[in-house]
């Protein structure tokens, strides 16, 4: 109950952070990615399951808000959660390079898929260009903004599980 | 522990693949609704924008304060320079404005002996506040912060700085989703002002970076269009009232088809610096209406 309530939290708080905050700070009008951050981190970090939930939910916060059609950024990021989740057997909370270089692949999938489906089948041929203009800062920039975000994320999810364990413990 | 003897209270759950099929089924399935309907739209929007709209224009409000603060700091002294200028062309158009008020009269008095109705006279306006964007980095729409409870709804004309910033897409009670013209789906239907051929203007995201958009399928058999023309929207337009605002030409060239002509654009809003924004509440279906 108290994960749900505290992963909630956390999803509203990141989309409005990128919507809001994180558009004063854009650098040449790019903004950094936090639901790619939060998708694969929970996805990593517990499992595939928990993260394709996630992924969902904040997927469908931009389908909402700024998809023309429903459905479509629920299943990218749903995605994106449950291959992060194959992940979190080889994961040690002490590590820093696997979850960056996730992160980071994750991203660029993400751009990747965004740029074949809405722009390439509508005829803009230029791959180069989209890459080096939007797909590679966004994920620069999520990588830099990743360093500081990750570390929360991870602290949190700690002390939720250490928690969880507590009460676990109390009614065997 | 065997499978045949269950633990009383463990309870029944879901693996992730089966989890995983039936959200990409249940993705799939609303895609497929959403891409033809807005069945899902009312309800969603609602929902979702009483929980996040109230923190996006708490956030605006203090960011716009602090940026507020920080700017009347630098700028005072320009201000004051400023104030001398404009004091003395305050003077200039109050009188140019008298001669323009005389001629306005003139202008009524001579249409009414035309019998002609003052056919783009005033559309109602609301104006509204921007209070977040795009999520992505692939499109320019963003969000204001009113909606169906200040008279707004979908196909609504989005006007700032006295140009064409786009059109309302989506709308819940408190927001709405504004697509700007500059978005790289987007297509208006426009017009030269001079000469009145109609044209197509499109937004390009690649071509944003350099401040320009395109348009295309402009057919100037006269030759009569030139750069630094300015280009409004037209009257076939569906979703746009005419004679607003787009931009001017900067460069025009003819299509290798010989027969229509293309070009670049400039807006004439400045979409790096929109925070406020007016909304034309008069759809283009009703001014035909009344």
């Amino acid at each position: 109950m108290l994960r749900k309530f505290i992963v909630t939290i956390l999803i509203l708080v990141c989309f409005i952070l990128q919507c809001c905050v994180f558009d004063a700070f854009d650098f040449a009008g790019i903004v950094p990615n936090l639901m790619i951050i939060l998708t694969s981190a929970f996805g990593f970090m517990r499992g595939e399951k928990e993260g394709l939930i996630i992924g969902f939910f904040c997927g469908f916060l931009s389908d909402v808000f700024f998809g023309d059609i429903l459905g479509f950024y629920s299943l990218i990021l749903m995605y994106i959660g449950y291959l992060n989740g194959k992940f979190s057997r080889i994961f040690y909370p002490e590590d820093i390079k696997l979850p960056i270089g996730l992160i980071m692949m994750s991203d660029l999938s993400y751009g990747m898929i965004c740029y074949v489906m809405q722009f390439l089948l509508r005829g803009r041929l230029d791959f180069p260009y989209y890459f080096t203009r939007i797909i590679l800062p966004e994920t620069i920039y999520t990588i830099i903004v990743t360093l500081f975000l990750y570390p929360l994320v991870l602290k949190i999810n700690e002390r939720v599980e250490a928690r969880e364990k507590r009460s676990a413990q109390k009614f065997v | 522990m065997s499978p045949i003897i269950k633990r009383k209270g463990e309870r029944f759950t879901l693996p992730s693949k089966y989890l995983l099929f039936i959200l990409t089924f249940l993705c799939t399935v609303l895609m497929l609704v959403t891409f033809g309907t807005n069945a899902f739209n009312k309800p969603l929007n609602t929902v979702l924008g009483y929980i996040i709209v109230p923190f996006e224009q708490g956030i605006g409000r203090v960011g716009g304060w602090l940026s507020n603060r920080s700017e009347e700091l630098v700028q005072i002294r320009r201000l004051l320079d400023e104030n001398a200028a404009l004091k003395d062309q305050v003077a200039a158009l109050t009188e140019e404005n008298t001669i323009l008020q005389q001629d306005k009269y003139e202008l009524n008095k001579l249409r009414q002996l035309l019998n002609l109705d003052e056919q783009y006279g005033e559309y109602h306006k609301v104006g509204a506040r921007i209070i977040s964007r795009d999520s992505g980095n692939w499109y320019s729409t963003f969000i204001i912060d009113k909606g169906t409870e200040n008279g707004l709804s979908e196909d609504m004309n989005v006007i700032a700085g006295g140009g064409l910033v786009g059109r309302i897409t989506s709308v819940g009670p408190n927001w709405a989703r504004v697509t700007s013209i500059i978005c790289d789906n987007s297509n208006v239907s426009g017009m030269t002002l001079a000469t009145e051929d109609n044209l197509m203007v499109s937004g390009n995201l690649q071509l944003m970076a350099d401040g320009v958009i395109t348009f295309s399928q402009l057919v100037d058999s006269q030759n009569a269009v030139s750069e630094g023309d300015k280009i409004v929207t037209s009257d076939i337009s569906d979703k746009y009232l005419p004679n607003i605002l787009i931009g001017y030409i900067q460069t025009i060239s003819r299509d290798s088809n010989n027969l229509t002509k293309s070009g670049y654009l400039t807006p004439a809003v400045d979409f790096e610096h929109l925070g406020e924004v007016l909304v034309i509440t008069d759809l283009k279906q009703q001014v035909y209406e009344n």
